[in-house]
């Protein structure tokens, strides 16, 4: 939302001055500030309709009351209050919403690092290792393999391998490395992230490859003219000029992560509080309006971190 | 041609003549050869919302070929279906739902009763939902939302669940069973007997529950009184302490490790019992057969606290009317009239009209099935594959023992936005 606005204020002011010169040589042609709106204008309207309306509604619902079986529309804060139940009064133990954040955010965490590790040398391999184009386009396609099956599918097939009595436990059992199978395998917080990193290192190594391939070649032959080592090329100039795709990476991770709860659910076994999974329990039990509020704050914190995220690079000026 | 039909004001008579007319015409002009037009200007069509457990495609099937009528699924989860009454009322016509789920539909407006006399076998619906007993007279727990309580409604239009029987159904049952847990013989090697084993600390780490706050809490509730450790007045509507001493106890053995995940998906059961991941669940029992006829043992393990019981029914859209309401009845009355039934029976569920299901069974397969007595043949599923093998006997016996012997109905208590609150705090500890 944010980026979109600014674009558009960007692309906006600059032309507007030309614009009464314009007119003024041929009153019939379009004033090119109203061209650039038009150019952004669809853009604007399936924002507008698909995005910034039906966010409006969730902000008004989260302040409605309900009751089992309907919404009333007066307003009420119980979705907040709820929601915060015992945040004081616990202290200093943490309340179901500060757990359910401390597990998303330390899952977040954890499958951002590992992701961005992963996607940021599949990328650098992508990128300069590989040098044909067909070899790039054939090798990043191979990494949309998790996306073709379904959720599900995906999720049950993951009990055959990390299972008690799965490939991985028998496989290691029969090596004599343990006695017993592994629990912490399948229904853990490692299958979760271990999913997760299946999942959406995808979204680390696309944006990454697309810094990457555009940084211009005699900058890594000058710095190594210059006498630098491959550490200190990677450090002072790859990684810098990598930075937006980093961040694009980063964003696409972080905001599906936060939001999850199917894979979650599945591979935590159902036991594994996340903030997505909240909102599901409650949008199950016809509690909209608390539903909504939990929107609200999921939505405000993932912000928060997007908007920290943006203050490190900034990615308007570096794109 | 199609088009005739939705013509309001033309009679059927002249409808008639009009489209034998046509189809001579297009017959005379040869254009068209043995297509059954007369039938397809009579296109009878209900959209039939539900889950999984009813909508076999041999049902519709059998339905077209006997009525005429022709039945789009519209599958949905449990909470789904309620979820799309409230919010898209329009969508269905033919609604079949659990009787636990009333107590949100019926002050929404969104449904509409069935009248009674206009259900042929009403009257044959078995006593479990007219009088909360079975047929050979044993009384039924009633604690949750038993069916017989929400059956009727005080007035066509009315919001009020009748306490004595009227001719306005709120759902004309079709299916329901008693559910208890799945056992893995094999791998448990003991007898067991009780609800309380569902939390013994031997199965640590390979027991599962239904992720489903209103079920997964009463099965929690019958291990508390299975242990001893409380009596609740009715599980299915605790006060809010009584939501707090049993969410104490699962929050407890979720911390322990006891749980290996938690299941909501038919599917789901069935993996983590094939697979040995858990021992001992709460389960439905076509899971359970088809965790057997994958050769793997499996038991629908009776226990002596009883029986956690659901029901399902039809009602309508309240925005069915004219024709369509014929159809519904139609519809609702062939449900009842025996093909159905007995494909329901075979699967492990329970039809709600015994005698004519009973006509549509093989003697062998009711007696497997309904009077718990070996079977004296295989034992086929409906599409076929093999169940059981000549000699087994059904897991709980009989109708009379299984259904005589259930302690609670599936439900939503009063309490039921405190009770998910403390479920997401059960989950986030």
């Amino acid at each position: 939302m944010d980026m979109s606005e600014e674009v558009l204020q960007e692309a906006t002011p600059g032309l507007l001055p030309g614009s009464g010169t314009a007119r003024a040589a041929k009153p019939t042609r379009l004033s090119p500030s109203f061209i650039s709106w038009l150019q952004a204008g669809p853009m604007m309207l399936v924002f507008l309709a698909f995005f910034l309306i039906p966010l409006v509604f969730v902000v008004i619902v989260s302040f409605w009351d309900y009751n089992e079986y309907q919404l009333l529309p007066a307003f009420s804060g119980r979705g907040y209050t709820d929601t915060f139940e015992g945040c004081i009064a616990q202290l200093p133990d943490l309340c179901t919403i500060g757990k359910t954040y401390v597990m998303t955010l330390k899952l977040c965490f954890m499958v951002w690092a590992i992701t961005l590790f992963l996607g940021f040398w599949v990328a650098y391999f992508l990128a300069f290792h590989v040098k044909s184009k067909t070899w790039q386009m054939g090798l990043s396609l191979l990494c949309t393999i998790p996306f073709w099956t379904s959720n599900v599918i995906r999720m049950i097939a993951w009990i055959p391998l990390l299972g008690r009595n799965g490939l991985v436990n028998s496989g290691l059992m029969k090596t004599g490395l343990i006695n017993h199978p592994l629990e912490w395998l399948l229904f853990s917080e490692f299958s979760v992230v271990l999913a997760l990193v299946h999942l959406f290192t995808f979204f680390m190594v696309v944006p990454i490859f697309n810094s990457m391939v555009r940084i211009d070649k005699s900058l890594i032959e000058a710095a190594y003219d210059a006498g630098a080592t491959g550490f200190q090329t990677l450090v002072n100039v790859i990684i810098p000029l990598a930075k937006p795709g980093i961040v694009i990476g980063s964003i696409f991770v972080i905001t599906i992560v936060m939001g999850d709860f199917i894979t979650i659910g599945v591979m935590g076994g159902q036991q594994i509080a996340a903030a997505g999974k909240i909102i599901e329990t409650r949008v199950n039990a016809l509690q909209f309006p608390a539903a909504a509020a939990n929107a609200v704050i999921l939505l405000a914190i993932t912000f928060l971190i997007i908007t920290m995220m943006s203050r490190i690079v900034d990615i308007k000026k570096e794109l | 041609m199609s088009e005739t039909t939705r013509t309001t004001g033309v009679s059927r008579r002249t409808l008639l003549k009009g489209t034998a007319g046509l189809a001579g015409l297009a017959a005379g002009s040869g254009a068209i050869t043995g297509f059954p037009y007369v039938k397809s200007a009579d296109a009878k069509v209900l959209r039939y919302l539900g889950t999984a457990v009813n909508e076999g495609d041999d049902i519709s099937k059998q339905c077209l070929k006997d009525t005429g009528i022709k039945i789009e699924y519209i599958t949905a989860t449990t909470d789904d279906v309620t979820k799309r009454v409230m919010t898209q009322p329009n969508s269905f016509d033919v609604l079949d739902t659990e009787y636990f789920s009333l107590k949100k539909l019926v002050p929404s407006g969104n449904i509409l009763a069935l009248d009674a006399k206009k259900i042929k076998e009403f009257d044959n619906i078995t006593p479990v939902f007219t009088k909360g007993e079975t047929p050979g007279g044993k009384k039924i727990g009633g604690q949750g939302t038993a069916p017989w309580k929400v059956l009727y409604l005080e007035g066509k239009d009315s919001k009020k669940f009748a306490t004595s029987a009227t001719e306005f159904v709120t759902l004309i049952p079709t299916v329901y069973n008693a559910d208890t847990l799945g056992i893995r013989p094999d791998l448990i090697k003991r007898p067991i007997s009780s609800w309380s084993e569902l939390l013994n600390p031997e199965f640590k780490g390979k027991a599962s529950i239904l992720n489903i706050p209103s079920i997964g809490i009463m099965d929690a509730a019958m291990v508390v009184e299975a242990s001893g450790k409380y009596k609740y007045a009715d599980k299915g509507n605790m006060t809010k302490e009584e939501i707090d001493l049993t969410m104490k106890v699962m929050t407890e053995a979720k911390k322990a490790g006891q749980f290996r995940a938690f299941w909501k998906d038919f599917n789901e059961s069935v993996n983590l019992m094939a697979s040995g991941e858990t021992v001992i669940q709460s389960m439905w029992s076509p899971a359970v057969t088809k965790v057997r006829s994958m050769g793997i043992p499996c038991t629908f393990q009776p226990l002596k606290e009883g029986y956690r019981s659901w029901a399902s029914g039809f009602c309508v859209s309240k925005g069915v009317s004219g024709a369509k309401l014929d159809w519904a009845y139609e519809f609702v009355n062939w449900f009842l009239s025996g093909y159905a039934g007995a494909y329901l029976n075979r699967q492990g569920y329970y039809s709600a009209v015994l005698s004519t299901a009973k006509a549509h069974m093989e003697p062998y397969e009711w007696a497997y099935w309904m009077e718990g007595k070996p079977a004296e043949k295989d034992i086929k599923a409906p599409d076929g594959s093999l169940l059981e093998k000549a000699g087994a006997v059904r897991d709980g016996g009989s109708y009379e023992d299984r259904m005589g012997a259930v302690a609670c109905w599936n439900a939503v208590m009063d309490e039921n936005d405190y009770m998910v609150r403390k479920w997401n705090e059960f989950i986030a500890a």
